[in-house]
């Protein structure tokens, strides 16, 4: 008896400390990500970097200026395209919607999110690469905007949902008519939580490749307008870290950094200071 | 919504232009139209993008028929496309990382929700989070320059001079191959079987852990036997979401995978995936027929990730009955 009550505690401290470690090797990764692209890729931060374009293929030197700002260009067309989709659906949901519209919206919406972006990147290609015949930013950009509307809508929907019906009941008490009310109402009391989920959604599409190889494709030089493909930075990164040459591979790590840091960051600021300042618990 | 009460329902919108201009009084019925549309393209997108798989897939159908599943050959100079080795390559990698990333995530979990104190729990939920956001290509680029050489001079010896008698841990060590993409795979979705697992073990009620423990159950066995058998439904929900982005992973898969259609039963060999193929070969796809071959993985791509995550909802939803605002964005 007494040896299976030893047997029994026993378990109860190995197995426990095991599920320690299990999270602690999980939360650790992140960290040893970081730590690893820092050393790698620290030293080849110059100015340089940020400001040149990239060297003739098989020299030494250059910078990925052109990727930093193509990359800002496809979030731009990202957010333009997501965002108002996004916001304006998910305030349908959550305002006018009925029953059977909105359940279909969200569940495609949520079916939408899992999609693969390889696959999105197929459907950017169809609609938008194959009737012009070539590589675009406008194509990067409405694939990646494409990734952002479910997330936004969603993420806005839930939002407004949580803004207590007495703020709503308010307004019309005032004589406020609906969109009225939803526009200097509702909105304003939820704006600190849409904004965080379009910024993470934008952080999200920022770190995306696959959707933009075959549709923003790649570019050694400047791309003027909208029209042309462009580089980007991951796109580069993948480019660069597959390439044969030495100072690619340097190069790779660094905007690795570069772009990891970004991501994150964004990430950090975001989840501490906006979604932490809500005035209203998240249910 | 039920305390608003003019709220408009959709059914009252008739579709004759006429009857909608009528209605057209007031600044609201412009609203709800303008929202209306704004939600509609949601689904308009995602019909269009069905359309678009099926039709634009629609010569390599026809051509191969059922056959293409089960073909082995992929020779585009040939025009032979079969998509086997593509299925197999993302099915086994998919695998690996199941197998890797399940326990530690839900051993993970199982320590967030039961064992450590709310602030801990939370910070560590947090670093997951940032975990899952770190972007694919990144992974691919400790894979190809961190991992790769590890597996090849390290781990894949290790493991055929201990369980080389498997067919599985056999042949040269490369490097690359279906075991270090399963494993890149596993880092990156481990975070997603963490963080909804946790949150199905928190809405476990708190008397079934009280009472397991007022029977005398050490915290082990009220936590094994009792909390997540309660929550095992929603566990494989996630195991499901998780499934679901290792199979449609593209970047950090293509770097590390070898990128060479073929079938072998050991884990060291290079394979393919149909992520990769796609990321690969489609920008210079040349000629109708090799660029339908290639959309028809696509849309197996994404009927695959479809059936998943319908799947994972449903179960999340049935345990948690909160819906998908557990589910990570």
């Amino acid at each position: 008896m007494n040896a299976r009550l030893i047997w029994r505690k026993s378990l109860n401290v190995t197995m426990l400390s095991l599920t320690g470690l299990c999270a602690l090797l999980t939360v650790s990764a992140l960290f040893f990500i970081l730590g690893y692209l820092m050393w790698n890729g620290g030293k080849d931060l110059s100015w340089n970097f940020f400001t040149r374009l990239p060297a003739p293929v098989g020299e030494v030197g250059g910078g990925m200026a052109n990727a930093i700002v193509g990359s800002l260009k496809l979030l731009l067309l990202a957010a333009l395209i997501g965002v108002p989709i996004g916001l304006l659906g998910g305030v349908y949901l959550a305002e006018f919607g009925g029953r059977t519209v909105p359940f279909l919206v969200r569940y495609t919406a949520d079916l939408l999110n899992g999609v693969p972006s390889i696959v999105i990147g197929i459907f950017a290609y169809a609609l938008v690469v194959m009737p012009m015949h070539h590589f675009s930013t406008l194509a990067g950009g409405f694939a990646l905007g494409i990734m952002v509307i479910p997330t936004v809508l969603r993420n806005t929907e839930n939002f407004l949902r949580d803004v207590p019906s007495s703020l709503r009941e308010g307004s019309f008490a005032l004589g406020a008519n609906k969109w009225r009310m939803i526009a200097t109402v509702v909105l304003p009391a939820a704006s600190r939580g849409i904004l965080t989920g379009v910024l993470l959604a934008l952080a999200r599409v920022a770190g995306e490749t696959a959707p933009l190889i075959f549709t923003a494709f790649g570019n050694r030089y400047w791309s003027p307008g909208w029209m042309q493909p462009t580089s980007s930075l991951p796109v580069i990164i993948y480019t660069y870290a597959t390439g044969p040459y030495e100072d690619w591979h340097r190069q790779a790590w660094a905007a690795g950094l570069v772009l990891l840091g970004l991501v994150l960051v964004t990430n950090i600021l975001v989840r501490t200071f906006l979604s932490g300042g809500t005035s209203f618990e998240r249910s | 919504m039920a305390t608003t009460p003019n709220a408009a329902a959709p059914a009252d919108l008739t579709w004759s232009p006429r009857a909608l201009l009528r209605r057209m009084r007031g600044a609201d019925e412009i609203a709800h139209l303008i929202t209306f549309v704004a939600a509609a393209t949601l689904l308009l997108i995602t019909v269009l993008l069905v359309y678009q798989l099926w039709v634009l897939s629609a010569e390599a159908r026809t051509k191969f028929g059922w056959g293409f599943f089960v073909t082995k050959i992929w020779d585009p100079v040939a025009g032979d496309f079969g998509a086997l080795p593509f299925i197999y390559g993302t099915l086994v990698t998919s695998a690996v990382a199941l197998v890797i990333a399940v326990p530690l995530g839900v051993g993970g979990a199982i320590f967030l929700a039961e064992l450590a104190p709310p602030k801990l729990s939370s910070s560590l939920t947090f670093v997951s989070d940032l975990l899952a956001a770190v972007p694919s290509v990144i992974y691919g680029l400790l894979g190809v320059f961190l991992l790769v050489p590890i597996m090849r001079t390290t781990v894949q010896p290790a493991l055929k001079a201990t369980l080389g008698f498997l067919p599985l841990f056999q042949g040269p060590a490369y490097g690359i191959g279906f075991l270090t993409a399963g494993i890149v795979l596993a880092v990156m979705i481990v975070p997603f079987v963490l963080s909804v697992s946790r949150e199905v073990l928190l809405a476990v009620a708190r008397d079934q852990r009280e009472a397991a423990l007022a029977l005398g159950a050490t915290k082990w066995e009220s936590t094994w036997k009792v909390v997540v058998p309660a929550a095992r439904i929603g566990i494989f929900g996630s195991v499901f979401l998780a499934l679901a982005r290792a199979l449609g992973e593209t970047m950090a898969v293509t770097m590390v995978v070898g990128n060479n259609p073929r079938i072998a039963a050991s884990l060291f060999s290079p394979g393919y995936s149909i992520a990769a193929v796609l990321a690969n070969e489609f920008s210079e796809a040349t000629g109708n027929l090799y660029l339908s071959a290639l959309i028809e993985l696509g849309l197996v791509l994404f009927l695959l990730t479809f059936v998943l995550n319908g799947l994972a909802r449903i179960l999340i939803v049935v345990t948690t009955a909160r819906g998908s605002g557990v589910l990570p964005t």
